[in-house]
């Protein structure tokens, strides 16, 4: 009965959907306001009808009912609830279910953000969410229902695959995905812009807090994606590159660059058309890489069950979503025109710069992405794209735009003169640069030859975003939110570039066996294998290794890194130890029995690897922080109707 | 760059990725089957005890000259037990014979079981610890291949057999790759 409702509720909240579409794109363009006036209902309705379907996807989960194929594939009665909670979003149609969800918050977000913007603008907005939703709930139901029953029903589940069973994967997807989709926010404000034919400064108010809180989920997702991959799939890397990343990593180089692109519109009503074109890059990049992962044309480690009538089915709504906007984008664009010109120096150019540079890596990103594929499309023969590729074409890109970043914060918008900042800037290029070899050459040894410049340019950006600030609080002048936000997402870019220098060019890692009582050292550490004992978990069981960890004699910790052989599955997993002193990360993973009490073990000293994640988090603060600017919350006086930060404003709008 | 053809070059772009996308789909017609670097290679030579026989071996060796389905089993797996009276169906339709490879089992379960319901392999051979099953490159249970005369793998299936794939898929390959053996082996 459970399954059923789920599934009712899934069809009732697609038709919502195609009405909020309707509704909200037919009703501004032929202006019938009890037509725009349906729309939020209509929002309502399907977020009611999709939490319900959601609920029902839960519950099934939670009563163990193995007579729905999704649940007897993903989950087993052994299964601890918080991971059969978790597995509802473990594989593909459960990930769909989820995806539909976050997109039903964002709608009614973005009904209340926008209820005092223009009638018909605000309908618009949410005309285009209703499309996307619609295409979405249409695909999970005539492609990947996880409803469906088995008859007769299993016995038990087959389980949830045990690399999903962790912590890490009940954060990651819901947070990675409400980033994803927030993006879609900003690709329906783009559309009702492009739909009006029209764009001001006012959009780009508007637009910009949807976009920023988008991106501030999408940084916390794949750092979390990263984290988690850090510590289950226990090698101890934490970036590979495999297109489900880059998948996520391209919306965020996007989503960066329109953040920047949207600063300009807003002060300067410049970029109109480029701004545009970003926002819908953006989305339809997180919907092409939806398409990547789940229709199997490329493999990754992460892939989910893909199928060629689900990828076809994808392809059709790509097109319909991506070629349709970017062919309004062909024909409106050309009728936006810029409000004024700016000089080279000025802040525009750097934002300029900026966007190209971000694009330009994204664009690596892409072609590295989507090479494999072309290669066999043409019979080429299988390609494989790796760091090799990646690593220096992306740094190529992304070394430039990190340089110009110190500078360009200190350029005045239109009339560009550096000379006021040049000698403050200069001063903190020597202390980054000095900070940059004292690190490098004094702390550790034997570093690359981009290390230095790594650490120095994180560095100069930390120390230059702090000049600013500094100078406010010594003058007293207040700091508005949005400036205090931007200065410490640029503080956590500093971090998270010199913690990736430090990764790269100072990890140590050894493979060694060791018999029970054998040492082993890796630089100033020494590190003493007691043996393995058999252990037990709630539905696996495995050994477990103790690893006793010195630093020039001194203790450091107790390590206990594990296999684990989960039963359902059969599959052996490696729990890798993982503790942080003084800001390195030591890992250790058990490899394989040897025989004679001698196992082969992996032991990793990774530099500020953990400052990697803490720093994305910051970035993401920092938006946070900038979305609460009061800017977004007044309505000023030649733009009456604007409120544009949902929940948020709500406290604010009475 | 013309005004024109700067808001247009966006969408020929889109226009260029899609074909390429839609290549890709139709180049990857059987997706739901995770691709086997066996097919079309010879299939792992072995030699492991057998289940049935204590002290006796099955090995790659012996199996040459004929067809076999080498079907990679064991009692804890719930598909496998599924999937086991469509074995005893194609063991009855005697057109090929079935090797088993009883996987990170336990002997005495196993041997209960085909008591029970049934042994429809011609021999069994035991991968106790699971490292023959990493040669084949076994994913999870079950899973069969399809060997033919040569000791070539010529097709691989995940999952169990119900009567469907049996007919669209290994029977199929079976009969062509009989026809085209058969004047080279008569």
């Amino acid at each position: 009965m459970i399954p059923e409702l789920g599934q009712f509720a899934l069809i009732l909240a697609m038709l919502l959907a195609a009405l909020q579409a309707f509704f909200g794109i037919v009703g501004p363009a032929l202006k019938r306001d009890r037509w725009m006036a349906a729309v939020t209902p209509a929002v309502c309705g399907q977020v009611v009808m999709v939490a319900t379907s959601m609920g029902c996807l839960v519950a099934s989960f939670v009563m163990n009912d193995f007579s729905v194929a999704y649940v007897a594939e993903n989950s087993n009665s052994a299964l601890p609830l918080f991971y059969r909670v978790a597995a509802v979003w473990g594989s593909h149609s459960g990930s769909l279910i989820l995806w539909i969800f976050l997109l039903a918050c964002w709608s009614l977000a973005a009904a209340f953000g926008t209820s005092r913007l223009p009638k018909p603008f605000a309908s618009r907005v949410l005309g285009v969410l209703g499309l996307i939703s619609f295409g979405f709930l249409l695909y999970t139901l005539a492609t990947s229902n996880p409803f469906l029953r088995l008859n007769p029903p299993w016995p038990d589940g087959e389980d949830l695959n045990p690399i999903l069973q962790d912590p890490g994967l009940a954060g990651h997807p819901p947070i990675l995905y409400t980033g994803y989709v927030g993006l879609a926010v900003a690709f329906a404000f783009a559309g009702a812009a492009m739909l009006e034919g029209r764009l001001d400064r006012d959009w780009a108010r508007w637009t910009r807090p949807w976009t920023t809180a988008a991106w501030a989920f999408l940084s916390c997702g794949i750092a979390l994606g990263s984290w988690w991959a850090y510590y289950t799939l226990g090698w101890g890397g934490f970036w590979f590159w495999d297109p489900v990343e880059n998948a996520s990593f391209m919306p965020w180089l996007m989503a960066t660059a329109l953040i920047h692109s949207l600063a300009v519109t807003e002060k300067r009503g410049l970029f109109k058309s480029w701004t545009l074109l970003l926002a819908v890059l953006a989305f339809s990049l997180s919907l092409v890489g939806t398409f990547l992962v789940r229709s199997g044309v490329l493999v990754s480690v992460h892939s989910f069950a893909a199928s060629p009538t689900r990828g076809t089915f994808i392809l059709a709504f790509l097109v319909a979503m991506i070629g349709g906007a970017l062919a309004l984008y062909a024909w409106r664009a050309p009728l936006l025109k810029s409000d004024a010109g700016f000089e080279l120096t000025a802040r525009e150019s750097f934002l300029l710069f900026n966007n190209i540079l971000l694009v330009t890596a994204c664009a690596t990103v892409f072609a590295g992405t989507i090479a494999p594929l072309i290669s066999s499309a043409l019979n080429l023969g299988k390609l494989s794209v790796g760091p090799p590729y990646f690593n220096p074409t992306f740094l190529l890109s992304i070394l430039p735009l990190l340089a110009l970043l110190s500078v360009g914060i200190h350029a005045r918008w239109k009339r560009g003169n550096l000379s006021d900042h040049a000698r403050i800037l200069i001063l903190t290029l020597i202390a980054a640069a000095v900070i940059g070899c004292a690190v490098v050459f004094g702390l550790f040894t034997g570093g690359r030859v981009l290390a230095p410049v790594g650490v120095t340019l994180g560095a100069w950006i930390i120390l230059s975003s702090l000049i600013d600030p500094i100078d406010r609080l010594r003058r007293h002048i207040s700091i508005p939110r949005a400036v205090l936000g931007m200065t410490i997402a640029h503080i956590g870019l500093g971090i998270f570039v010199i913690s990736i220098t430090s990764v790269e060019g100072f990890t140590a890692e050894r493979d060694v066996s060791l018999a029970q009582g054998a040492t082993a050292h890796m630089g100033a550490y020494e590190f003493r294998f007691e043996g393995v004992k058999p252990i037990e978990g709630p539905n696996y069981s495995g050994v477990g290794g103790t690893v006793i960890v010195t630093r020039n004699g001194a203790p450091v910790a107790v390590m206990h890194p594990e296999k684990r052989e989960y039963w359902v599955q059969h599959t052996v997993t490696t729990a890798s130890s993982i503790t942080m002193y003084r800001t390195s990360n030591i890992l250790i993973a058990l490899g394989q029995d040897l025989g004679d009490g001698r196992w082969s073990l992996r032991l990793q000293v990774r530099p500020l690897v953990t400052f990697i994640w803490l720093a994305a988090f910051i970035m993401a603060a920092g938006g946070m922080l900038a979305i609460t600017d009061r800017r977004y919350r007044s309505t000023r006086a030649e733009a009456p109707a604007a409120a544009p930060v949902g929940a948020m404003t709500r406290s604010e709008a009475g | 760059m013309s005004r024109f053809s700067r808001f247009i070059l966006p969408l020929v772009l889109f226009a260029l990725l899609v074909v390429v996308l839609a290549i890709g789909i139709r180049q990857s017609p059987d997706k739901d089957l995770i691709p086997s670097p066996l097919i079309g290679k010879p299939a792992p030579d072995f030699s492991l005890p057998s289940l049935t026989a204590p002290g006796q071996r099955v090995s790659s060796a012996q199996l040459r000259g004929h067809w076999y389905l080498f079907n990679v089993w064991g009692t804890w797996c719930y598909a496998c037990r599924m999937e086991h009276p469509m074995l005893l169906k194609i063991k009855q339709m005697g057109l090929i014979p079935m090797v088993g490879l009883d996987w990170k089992d336990d002997r005495a379960d196993a041997l209960s079981f085909l008591k029970e319901q049934g042994d429809p392999y011609q021999t069994i051979a035991v991968d106790h610890d699971g490292s023959e099953a990493i040669m084949w490159g076994v994913y999870g249970a079950p899973e069969s291949f399809l060997v033919n005369p040569q000791g070539i793998v010529v097709y691989k299936f995940i999952g169990p057999i119900t009567q469907q794939d049996w007919e669209q898929h290994i029977l199929p390959r079976l009969q062509t790759g009989a026809t085209a053996a058969a004047p080279a082996s008569s």
